[in-house]
């Protein structure tokens, strides 16, 4: 196991904010490609943390994110206030406090989850079902990083990741092994998706960006578990989230997938496909010629 | 004509020109020493019926073909061993993982053999074609009552073959070890424990000791190269000689009596025509292979006892068993006289025992319940048959159902529904399913001979109206050649049986159990129409 | 024997055989009013047998695709030399193997329609007539058979010299025990039902990561969060696959009031820190889908849910026992140890367990 010095706690210099988020926003959606953007973006924020991160290491072993308490600028956090009035205090409360029974209170989920819920279109909930699902992102890129440095602001709790794990060109070897144990179970080995009790799910992770796969792993939305950084590293997130690119990025070599769902797709293509084509040829063999 | 032993063929290539002397010097040479000849004499000339749905049994030995060529492909390159091994090759989401020698070697087929890849997966969908093939085959046959009287040991023999080819299929599915597989293995580990009182021995021999021990694939390996392959050969050769021996069946039609077969010669159209299936099979084949993924072991990675994916299902035949697992409702496991009583396994293993074995043995119940000792060769459509015809596919919802609840979390994924409604209404079909199957089957079976015998009687409506001359309105009917009608009336009709004493003036109590099962066949039946009918129908 | 030369005298589908037992219709209904069948109705010609022309075509069809055929085999092993595998390059392997898929398969495919066509178009199209005969022997073959027993009985004395008949066939039954004995070392000599009801888990065995073998501290295991666990001490062994089927854990923490612990096992937990047997007592599966809200285990093999609050028991599917419960505790240290194994076996059911 690798658990050198990738290891060690990184953290996002607090005024890195604003400006390069956007820049990763754009990065993101390429899913994973690499761009020079990309590699600048590493480098920038490679110096600035290393130059004067602090680290902050909580006995809970909270994150290994830039914990943005008190990170963003005050006019964001100002204008992710009103954002959040407009649009998330019928259920969270004025002041995200929680509304008993109606919403969770939203102190130290950090602004990982901010990012990850209204980031994917999750929140605002369109209407109460099993789990909230996935829906056209409402909010532009500023709007939701203004909002996360409003819920960061109120409570300290996990932030947005570091770049450097989202490069996606980390360890693909231990990130599968890591994905199996700690997250095939529900997602599919494949990362086609499951599953779950109630009408719930774990839902497919072709495609998901890189920022929102490591913020998911840290926030636990939903009913998916938390994996803190003791339990998956920093540097072993960043291997699972090169699995998953290295999934995204690398068809299957055998040739169509069939949506990875195993066995039961291949069995109905058989019966389907295969023992169609067969029997339209018994039909032709059998037909008497003009 | 009789002839001396080597006579036969000089005769015959007298007329051949100069050109054919090697070919007639060869036969020649070949029958003095084979007597081939006379096999020639016999087979060259037989009559082969031609209908589509014949055709099934040959998809599937050619699929067995294809699966015999590849294998032995796959063989030259695959190493059955659980000896851990650190993988190096070129797949990089596995390098430096360690795993077993089986897996890597599977690796490296897939991706360090040109053509490697290609050939496992002829082999995986041949497989399933070659199953789903006998699936298939098995329905027509039952559906059209080919079974019956001389062909019940062929039916069973064909069973046999069908429990084979699934026993090949769950074995080769476990050879590469990987963790798809190996949970597979698990949960047929969990099932054999279950068993009372040998259980727990089974597992700990098969394993080699405990779970998953370190000799599965090498054993499985044999028998999935050696002993199966050569019980499914035999078997499939008496299969085919049978076949030989009893003659095809064939559709009732004009000029197809019982007593005849109409058809092609095997030479030259039906050798041809089997010749080429051949090769469309063997080409299909390969082309599903050359465009669609089947079984990426790499992405399952190598079997550990800890992980597992969600959507975790056996191949395609092994599934009615993997979904009556999940249809057992809870709490089915007791501790009674210090024993564990895993009804939860036990009750499956029942179901299937008892589907399989009613599969394997309806030939001799039916036959038994008619009394019916006469050869038939010619088969019946299922309508003529609607007892028979809704029992399959009462059948056949039980088996689909079961099927398709080993997909119950996928069907809940992609339904938008929730899995536990999935299995409640899974638990309902599997016994409410195949009582309305039967139902309805019957029914419409009766309503579809009601209505040949309208039209065998009447004609069919041609959809124009005339004005008789009173004035009244009349569609005219158009009758039936002789040749269609034959289709339509030409059927076995059977009335429910009349219990009578024995000698000895008794009603046994299998005779009584005879009767009802009779009644219950025949009780509702449509007889065919008579020449005396069709005299009176004329006068309407 | 069956005498037809056509249909035209054969009633229903029934047949005309002479022999008692072959002729027995059972319930069967023979009528004597049945419609007669009409016989072969009269052969249709196809184009190819009329028009020469069309007859030339087919011919060109049928050897185009021949040479067609070729071309695709020739074309497969070109693709094989055409598109090489280099290592760790996925898309190498893909356009290798749907090249030369393709290949073999236009070879294939192209072979089988021209026989077909071949066969269809321009050999014989009528069909021809062969009778049947009964599947039995005739019945001077039949007594000949018999005979032929008769006599080897006679010859042999096997009906006749009873203690020689019992004696082989004794023999013959003991003859195959050895080869079941022979079966017993497929497994080491050991009492299965001892080895399944324990685990490597003692008191004091660190919990370690899966499948790093990192010790776990308590601290580390925050709420919502589930760690895979394995004994430590597993890696390296020699039979690590089989200890780790058994020893699987998970190890999840809750509200400490959420825990509804039964009379004896208060202390089974670690504040609200809860280790469980991840081996589904079901199947064997493991019971890995843990969903942080409802604190509910999902086996996804066959469905059985188990609730963490309640001491693991079934609250859905097909098993029936809760998932056995690992004592757990914390070391001088602060990592995450074991206070003993399972109180029980773990994973299915089996006979001897109870």
């Amino acid at each position: 196991m690798k658990l050198t010095n990738k290891e060690l706690p990184q953290h996002m210099a607090k005024n890195s904010s604003t400006a390069t988020r956007r820049t990763r926003s754009r990065l993101v959606k390429s899913k994973g490609r690499r761009s020079p953007l990309a590699t600048i973006a590493l480098i920038v924020i490679g110096l600035v943390t290393t130059g004067g991160a602090y680290a902050l290491f909580s006995s809970t072993a909270s994150a290994e994110t830039q914990s943005s308490s008190a990170a963003a600028n005050q006019s964001s956090v100002d204008a992710g206030k009103k954002l959040f009035a407009a649009n998330c205090a019928t259920c969270h409360g004025l002041s995200a406090e929680g509304v008993n029974g109606v919403a969770p209170s939203l102190y130290g989920v950090g602004a990982a989850a901010v990012s990850f819920q209204v980031g994917t279109g999750r929140m605002p909930l369109a209407n109460q079902g099993p789990q909230a699902e996935q829906k056209p992102v409402q909010f532009t890129d500023a709007q939701v990083t203004a909002m996360a440095d409003y819920i960061a602001s109120l409570s300290p709790g996990p932030g947005i990741p570091a770049k450097k794990y989202l490069g996606g060109n980390d360890d693909a070897a231990e990130g599968a092994e890591l994905f199996r144990v700690n997250c095939a179970m529900c997602h599919n080995v494949a990362g086609a998706g499951g599953a779950l009790t109630e009408g719930k799910f774990a839902p497919a992770l072709s495609g998901v960006s890189a920022e929102h796969i490591y913020e998911a792993m840290v926030t636990g939305p939903q009913n998916m578990p938390v994996f803190n950084d003791k339990n998956i590293t920093p540097a072993q997130k960043a291997d699972i989230i090169t699995y998953l690119k290295y999934l995204d990025k690398n068809p299957s070599p055998g040739g169509i997938d069939l949506g990875n769902l195993g066995p039961v797709a291949e069995g109905l293509f058989i019966w389907i496909f295969g023992l169609g084509a067969v029997v339209g040829v018994t039909i032709w063999i059998a037909a008497k010629a003009n | 004509m009789t002839v001396t032993a080597s006579r036969p063929v000089e005769a015959e290539v007298e007329p051949i020109s100069s050109g054919g002397k090697f070919t007639t010097a060869a036969a020649n040479y070949i029958d003095e020493r084979t007597s081939i000849s006379g096999l020639v004499k016999e087979l060259g000339r037989k009559i082969f019926p031609d209908h589509w749905s014949f055709m099934l049994g040959e998809v599937a030995l050619y699929s067995f073909i294809v699966i015999l060529l590849s294998g032995t492909f796959l063989t030259f390159f695959f190493q059955p061993s659980m000896a851990e091994v650190v993988y190096h090759g070129s797949y990089v989401p596995l390098k430096g993982i360690t795993m077993s020698a089986a897996y890597s070697s599977t690796l490296n087929i897939s991706f360090d053999i040109r053509g490697g890849l290609l050939f496992r997966q002829v082999h995986h969908w041949a497989a399933l074609l070659f199953i789903a093939a006998i699936g298939l085959h098995m329905l027509r046959v039952f559906f059209t009552g080919a079974f019956r009287k001389p062909r019940e040991i062929n039916w069973f023999i064909g069973f046999v073959l069908f429990v084979l080819a699934m026993a090949e299929g769950f074995t080769g599915y476990s050879l590469p070890d990987d963790l798809l597989s190996g949970n597979g293995l698990r949960i047929i580990d969990g099932l054999i424990k279950g068993i009372p009182v040998v259980g727990t021995w089974i597992s700990y021999l098969l394993f080699g000791g405990e779970f998953p021990g370190n000799k599965l694939v090498a054993e499985f390996y044999s028998i999935h190269i050696l002993l199966l392959p050569a019980i499914l050969v035999a078997a499939l050769g008496v299969h085919l000689l049978l076949m030989v021996v009893n003659k095809h069946t064939q559709f009732a039609g004009p000029g197809r009596t019982n007593d005849n077969v109409v058809g092609v010669p095997i030479l030259p159209v039906f050798a041809a025509k089997a010749g080429g299936f051949f090769f469309v099979i063997f080409g299909v084949i390969v082309l599903i292979a050359s465009l669609f993924t089947i079984n990426p072991i790499w992405t399952y990675g190598p079997y550990d006892p800890s992980p597992i994916s969600a959507g975790t299902q056996p191949d395609w035949y092994i599934g009615f068993a993997d979904g009556a697992l999940r249809l057992v409702p809870p709490g089915w496991e007791f501790v009674l006289w210090g024993h564990t009583w895993s009804f939860n396994m036990i009750s499956v293993i029942i179901v299937l025992v008892v589907f399989l074995g009613l599969v394997a043995f309806y030939p001799f119940i039916e036959g038994w319940v008619t009394g019916d000792k006469r050869e038939h060769h010619i088969t019946d459509r299922p309508r003529n048959a609607p007892t028979r015809t809704a029992i399959g596919a009462a059948g056949v919802t039980f088996y689909a159902v079961l099927w398709a609840a080993a997909s119950s979390d996928l069907m809940a994924t992609h339904f938008k529904i929730t899995l536990e409604g999935v299995i409640h209404t899974l638990q309902a079909l599997l016994i409410l399913g195949p009582i309305i199957a039967y139902h309805v089957t019957k029914r419409v079976c009766l309503a579809l001979m009601k209505k040949d015998r309208e039209i065998a009687l009447h004609g069919y409506e041609s959809g124009r109206i005339v004005r008789l001359p009173g004035g009244e309105y009349i569609e005219v009917h158009e009758q039936l050649s002789d040749y269609e009608r034959w289709r339509l009336v030409s059927y076995e009709d059977y009335t429910p049986l009349m219990i009578r004493p024995n000698r000895q003036g008794k009603i046994t109590g299998a005779e009584r159990f005879r009767s009802s099962l009779s009644r219950w066949f025949f009780e509702d039946r449509i007889s065919p129409i008579t020449k005396g009918e069709i005299e009176q129908g004329g006068h309407h | 024997m069956a005498q037809h030369d056509d249909g035209g005298t054969n009633a229903a589908a029934g047949s005309a055989v002479e022999h008692s037992d072959l002729s027995d219709p059972g319930t069967a209904v023979v009528s004597s009013d049945a419609i007669q069948n009409p016989g072969l109705p009269p052969h249709r010609l196809r184009v190819t047998d009329i028009d020469p022309k069309k007859e030339k075509t087919a011919e060109r069809n049928v050897y185009t695709l021949f040479y067609l055929s070729i071309v695709g085999s020739i074309f497969a092993v070109a693709a094989y030399v055409a598109f090489p595998i280099t290592p760790g390059n996925t898309t190498s392997v893909r356009l290798n193997t749907l090249f030369l898929g393709l290949g073999i398969a236009l070879g294939l495919l192209a072979l089988g329609i021209g026989a077909i066509y071949w066969a269809k178009n321009l050999m014989r199209g009528d069909e021809l007539t062969e009778m049947r005969h009964t599947t039995r022997g005739s019945d001077a073959t039949r007594e000949r058979a018999v005979e032929i027993f008769k006599e080897g009985n006679q010859e042999s004395g096997f009906g006749r010299r009873s203690l020689i008949r019992n004696s082989l066939i004794g023999a013959l039954l003991a003859f195959p025990l050895p080869g079941i004995v022979l079966f017993r070392d497929l497994a080491p000599a050991a009492d299965p039902a001892k080895l399944l009801s324990h685990t490597m888990w003692k008191k004091g065995t660190r919990l370690t990561h899966d499948p790093s073998g990192a010790p776990i501290k308590a601290s580390d295991v925050t709420l919502g969060s589930v760690f895979h666990v394995i004994p430590e001490g597993l890696i390296g062994r020699e039979d690590a696959l089989e200890q780790k089927a058994k020893a699987a854990v998970l190890v999840m923490r809750l509200e400490p009031d959420l825990l509804h612990a039964s009379k004896g096992r208060e202390k089974w937990n670690y504040n609200g820190i809860v280790a469980y047997s991840k081996i589904c007592t079901h199947a064997g599966c493991p019971v890995a889908l843990y969903e942080q809200q409802t604190h509910h285990l999902l086996c996804p093999c066959h469905s059985s849910t188990f609730d963490v609050e309640h001491e693991c028991e079934v609250i859905f599917g097909p098993a029936k026992r809760p998932l056995p419960q690992l004592p757990i505790t914390v070391d001088s240290e602060g990592y995450l140890i074991a206070q003993s194994d399972f109180h029980e076996p773990v994973g299915p059911s089996f006979w001897e367990r109870s």
